[in-house]
């Protein structure tokens, strides 16, 4: 049903011409951050209104749209702007990665690959991966025009040098065709290998104004040392529902007493397993016929 | 086929008729072209006096009053003008002050006129629309961002593209337009002749 008082997608089209002008632009230096006047959207900033933006850009009545808050798609986040798009573009939606032409994430990437004729829309909350080392933008703008990446790897290694390790587990920095250093959003560094993707990749900062953009089969570099590879690191452990011992889990506590079970972060690659018959250790047992 | 309005001077046809949807449709297109250089999009929905179909389409969806145009010779016919001034509402300017520019690939050139963007803000920088003949996915060979392996597309140098993918991460962008296709090449593509 479509409500009359919106325009398609709710932006007006002098806000989506800038903001796909800004999506050319992403695309055609990867990695670098576009600024984009962004626009108020009837929902709080957390909710990802840059990727709202970019995904309303983007859409055409054709499309089919998935969303996803940290893998799931049921979560009021998720819901929310699932409706919203329901309500003002008209597009059908689904919970099924392979379906979906455009998927509208925060803060994971599907377990499934993706293919050609889809698109990854990135909520993203602080698109500046420079910013915990200099707080101006100003400078940080001349570190990127300079590739003033130095600092960052000094920083990196310090990390190394106190944990053992590089100790941030999301947000990982990656370094772009070789040029730019970009933040992949707050994904889990186990996601970082998938970004490099037949999908077109497109990165929207609501807040701070930025747009970004990974076309496909772009090179991504997860930055790291020699003597210290980059490990896309997860649980020990496997699915307690479907039993895959290759997908990102999220530890879920069960009872009061201190039970817990690890299940796959991505619901519909869970869902999915678990109906062709995959089980976990924690499956609910056959009801014997 | 161009409407008897718009090849008049009628410059109030050829616009979308369903603006909101046809420029999605029409973004969509532009978007995996310049996403995936050297694909080929079909696009439709807008007629512009003296120009193909698609760089009408592009105009539409691209331009509007925030968007200085340049119009190189054989494209800046006093119809085409007013085309743009009613439908796009765009400042037609020199090549030098052009977020877009519009022409036949000699008539753009010299293409060292053009904004490539600053050192700090890359994106400042002109977006080509070169209209060619035909388009076809045969000549020179692409690689780059956005290309699995390689592409082909019939290109009418390789030169000018060499010099430009030397400016990066600044430089110019492209779209070639014939009839209603339309291929893009963003200044992260490698040309060469096969
Ligand atoms: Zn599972």
């Amino acid at each position: 049903m479509t409500e009359q008082a919106y325009n398609f997608a709710y932006l007006d089209e002098q806000t989506k011409r800038m903001i796909r002008r800004a999506l050319l632009k992403a695309l055609a230096v990867p990695g670098y951050q576009v600024p984009f006047a962004s626009r108020e959207m009837p929902m709080p900033y957390g909710w990802g209104t840059g990727g709202v933006q970019v995904t309303a850009a983007c859409l055409t009545p054709e499309d089919r749209l998935k969303v996803i808050d940290q893998g799931a798609d049921d979560t009021t986040n998720a819901v929310s702007i699932r409706k919203f798009f329901e309500r003002t573009a008209e597009v059908e939606t689904t919970e099924h990665t392979a379906e979906a032409t455009v998927i509208q994430t925060r803060h994971r990437i599907p377990e499934q690959p993706l293919g050609e004729g889809q698109i990854l829309v990135y909520q993203v909350p602080i698109p500046e991966p420079l910013r915990f080392l200099e707080p101006r933008e100003t400078e940080t703008r001349k570190m990127h025009a300079l590739e003033e990446y130095g600092l960052m790897h000094v920083k990196l290694y310090e990390d190394i040098a106190h944990n053992g390790a590089i100790s941030t587990a999301y947000a990982y920095p990656v370094k772009v065709e070789g040029r730019y250093v970009m933040d992949p959003s707050p994904i889990p560094k186990f996601d970082n290998p998938r970004l490099e993707s037949a999908a077109i990749q497109l990165f929207g900062a609501g807040r701070e104004q930025r747009i970004y953009a990974l076309p496909p089969h772009t090179r991504v570099v997860s930055l790291d040392f020699e003597d210290h590879p980059f490990e896309a690191s997860k649980a020990d452990h496997d699915c307690d529902l479907c039993g895959c011992g290759t997908s990102y889990l999220d530890e879920v506590i069960t009872d009061d007493a201190g039970g817990r079970m690890f299940v796959c972060s991505d619901t519909d690659f869970c869902a999915s397993r678990q109906a062709d018959g995959h089980r976990g250790a924690l499956s609910p047992q056959e009801e014997l016929a | 086929m161009m409407s008897a309005d718009v090849m008049n001077g009628n410059v109030l046809t050829g616009g979308f008729a369903d603006a909101p949807v046809q420029a999605a449709r029409a973004f969509r297109a532009a978007l995996e072209a310049m996403a995936r250089p050297g694909r080929i999009e079909t696009v439709e929905g807008a007629e512009a006096p003296g120009i193909s179909t698609a760089a009408a389409v592009l105009l539409l969806t691209l331009c509007d009053r925030e968007t200085p145009i340049h119009l190189a010779p054989g494209c800046d016919g006093a119809a085409l003008k007013r085309w743009i001034a009613f439908h796009i509402g765009a400042p037609v300017v020199a090549a030098e002050e052009a977020m877009f520019a519009l022409g036949g690939w000699q008539a753009l050139k010299p293409l060292d006129r053009y904004r490539i963007g600053t050192a700090e803000y890359p994106d400042r920088s002109v977006m080509l629309i070169v209209e060619v003949e035909s388009l076809e996915s045969a000549g020179m060979k692409l690689t780059g961002p956005g290309i699995e392996s390689e592409a082909a597309l019939n290109l009418p140098e390789v030169e000018a593209f060499a010099r430009n993918g030397l400016l990066f991460p600044l430089g110019w962008d492209c779209y070639f337009t014939a009839q209603d296709r339309l291929a893009a090449l963003p200044r992260t593509t490698k040309v060469e002749a096969l």
